[in-house]
């Protein structure tokens, strides 16, 4: 895929790329449809936003309460189009260095250790150019995604990584083009799929977002959750996941401090299952609800609320 | 399709040229005749805010149901007369005049006064005296080390610098080079009370935050709280004052009206704070504590604020009176949670409260 790259050097940490090919996908339907199969449920904004993101080339910006499926998207996307999957998580201090690539600098001073033991330091031009080869450069995560083409490039948490990051992202997303000064110029052929999840916990500034297709993820309503606990937990009963899913979608309108979110709802069914639960019996939902509330003062709040009326039948 | 963005911006959804465009190429990927992809088309590209989806939603039925766009009027609300704006025109060249004929000696000394006089109790002319000084306080913001490090002489060595230089001089590592955390401003985030109590004081507040808003604009968040919470950082970033307080005066809604401090607190940690803004933030309130509600309600967000922010900071401009006790319901409900409480009634204190700030 690249100019002086005559074979790949970064191993993806997912799936293993299609041999017959990229599948197309002809509509939102389609793409939907093939999401399901991998057991990701998208409704129909998000299958739309996600089509119009791999036919368009534009980084698809999703944000959202935690825990309502952003990160695993872009899992199951990797998987239905047989592309390689490269994750960035952002944090703050995030550097070039950590995103793009680095120099293996150890390598590079054995290697001209190496060359003077065998008193090859004569030439000095073709050292130096020996020394900048590709073999010592560590492809971080964007690297890798432009290398690797076609690809999906997953930047999760934009809103943890300093405002400088983003200027600096916003340049390799906008020509999907790295240069390495002693190298030259990285180009992927084609732009890598590019999923942008954000928590809100900062606004990220405007130029970011104007360049991606923006998407808000909600809860799932109760016959879409149903169908995610059904299809991700085949072992859980259909009872159980009904009344895990309704009693889920009750705690969502108590106005807690962190209201519960899909994978909040899973582990829940998960612990229940583990216990030996078939349905949703009060005690046994008082003892696991560590698994759905992570505040001390929601737990009080739904423990006092009643057992019997929020998670009887 | 380009008359729909011309609605959508009307109703205040930021569709710019390039994202009409990429609405445009959208559609040509999609169905047109399908109404439902038509408006997933355009919210993907068109949108970029929480709050545009409503907007969005709003000016798409209207749109297609076969309305002419119109200029949306965002509230009924008449803006509020701010102190600042109106009646200072008339003193303002007065008082410059006099300004030149006085001596300088008599003129600092005024300043001195002006500056340990409480706002709540100034002529015109005086305020717009205070206005000028004013513009001469810059807040330092308080500052934390981050993850990030920059090279420096001293700190922890640098590897990649130090082999770099070693490449240089033919892999023979002759001088150590350093690196270590550069420092970053923390966030601050101001809650300025515009309620009935206290709109004497809200005005000089609402310069205090304009210049620590132009001070520090990247880490700085200010919000109004009365009955409702209002974003004003936006209106603040303006560079001029004036301006400034004119556009965020036009921002509230609810200027001179109750306080409920305990749910608008809510609001602020639900929609900003527990998200982010508020975590290893210096968070200042500044209202006299009159609550309307129950107290209770307070004390409880002021629990959860303390736990999440680096230090809270009480301005409370009734504090600088001779004689004043906390006695309010509501100051007793947040006492126990404040870290700093001080007075915010004349300049002299606003100077004290940006030390505090930068200290706490």
């Amino acid at each position: 895929m690249l100019a002086y790259v005559s074979e790949p050097t970064v191993h993806p940490i997912a799936a293993a790329p299609n041999p017959e090919g990229e599948p197309g996908f002809g509509s939102p339907g389609e793409l939907a449809a093939a999401l399901e199969a991998t057991g990701y449920l998208p409704d129909e904004g998000l299958a739309t936003a996600a089509y119009l993101a791999l036919v368009m080339h534009r980084p698809l910006f999703l944000e959202g309460e935690a825990g309502v499926g952003k990160t695993a998207l872009a899992q199951a996307l990797a998987e239905i189009t047989g592309r390689p999957l490269y994750r960035l998580q952002c944090y703050e201090g995030l550097e070039a260095s950590q995103a793009l690539y680095d120099w293996d600098f150890g390598r590079q001073l054995l290697h001209l250790r190496a060359a003077e033991a065998a008193h090859a330091t004569d030439d000095t031009a073709s050292l130096e150019a020996s020394l900048y080869d590709r073999r010592f450069l560590l492809a971080r995560p964007l690297l890798q995604a432009l290398e690797d083409s076609p690809s999906v490039l997953l930047v999760d948490e934009i809103d943890r990584a300093d405002d400088e990051f983003e200027a600096f992202l916003l340049e390799v997303l906008s020509d999907f083009t790295i240069s390495i000064p002693e190298l030259g110029t990285v180009h992927a052929k084609t732009p890598p799929l590019v999923v942008l999840t954000s928590n809100r916990t900062r606004e990220v500034h405007d130029a970011l977002k104007r360049r991606c297709l923006y998407h808000w993820l909600q809860h799932p309503d109760f016959d879409r959750e149903v169908a995610i606990l059904r299809r991700r937990l085949p072992q859980v009963t259909e009872q159980l996941a009904r009344e895990v899913a309704r009693a889920t979608a009750t705690l969502r309108t108590l106005d807690l401090l962190k209201p519960p979110g899909i994978a909040e709802s899973m582990d829940w069914a998960t612990a229940l299952h583990t216990l030996g639960a078939r349905d949703l019996d009060p005690d046994l939902a008082a003892r696991t609800l560590g698994a759905v509330l992570k505040y001390r003062e929601d737990t009080d709040r739904v423990q006092a609320l009643a057992r019997g009326a929020l998670f009887g039948g | 399709m380009l008359g729909f963005a011309r609605t959508l911006r009307h109703a205040g959804v930021p569709a710019s040229p390039d994202r009409v465009e990429a609405m445009l190429a959208a559609l040509g990927a999609l169905d047109v005749l399908n109404p439902t992809a038509v408006y997933w088309a355009g919210r993907l590209t068109l949108c970029g805010d929480p709050d545009d989806l409503v907007r969005y939603d709003a000016a798409f039925a209207a749109y297609f149901a076969g309305e002419a766009p119109r200029a949306a009027r965002p509230t009924a609300s008449v803006p509020p007369q701010l102190a600042v704006s109106a009646p200072l025109d008339g003193g303002s060249g007065e008082s410059e005049a006099d300004a030149e004929t006085e001596e300088l000696a008599t003129r600092a000394s005024a300043d001195e006064v002006l500056r340990h006089r409480d706002v709540a109790g100034l002529t015109a002319a005086e305020r717009e005296h205070l206005r000028r000084l004013f513009t001469l306080l810059v807040p330092a913001a308080p500052m934390r080390p981050s993850r990030r490090r920059r090279p420096s002489a001293l700190g922890a060595v640098h590897p990649a610098r130090t082999v770099r230089r070693a490449l240089r001089d033919g892999g023979e590592v002759t001088r150590l080079l350093h690196r270590r955390r550069a420092p970053r401003p923390r966030g601050v985030v101001l809650l300025i009370d515009v309620s009935g109590s206290m709109t004497p004081y809200a005005d000089a507040l609402l310069r205090f935050a304009h210049a620590a808003v132009r001070a520090r604009p990247a880490s700085t968040e200010v919000f109004t709280i009365g009955t409702r919470l209002t974003r004003v950082t936006p209106q603040l970033r303006l560079r001029d004052p004036d301006a400034a307080l004119i556009a965020s005066g036009s921002a509230i809604p609810d200027w001179s009206g109750g306080t409920r401090l305990g749910e608008v607190l809510k609001a602020f940690l639900d929609r900003w704070g527990q998200r982010g803004t508020a975590r290893g933030a210096v968070v200042v309130v500044c209202s006299d504590g009159w609550e309307r509600g129950g107290t209770e309600l307070l004390a409880e967000q002021m629990t959860r604020l303390r736990r999440l922010a680096h230090s809270v900071v009480w301005v409370n401009p009734h504090k600088g009176r001779a004689g004043y006790e906390p006695l309010t319901g509501g100051m007793q409900a947040a006492l126990p949670s404040i870290d700093h409480f001080v007075s915010g009634h004349s300049m002299a204190a606003f100077e004290e409260l940006s030390g505090v700030i930068q200290r706490a």
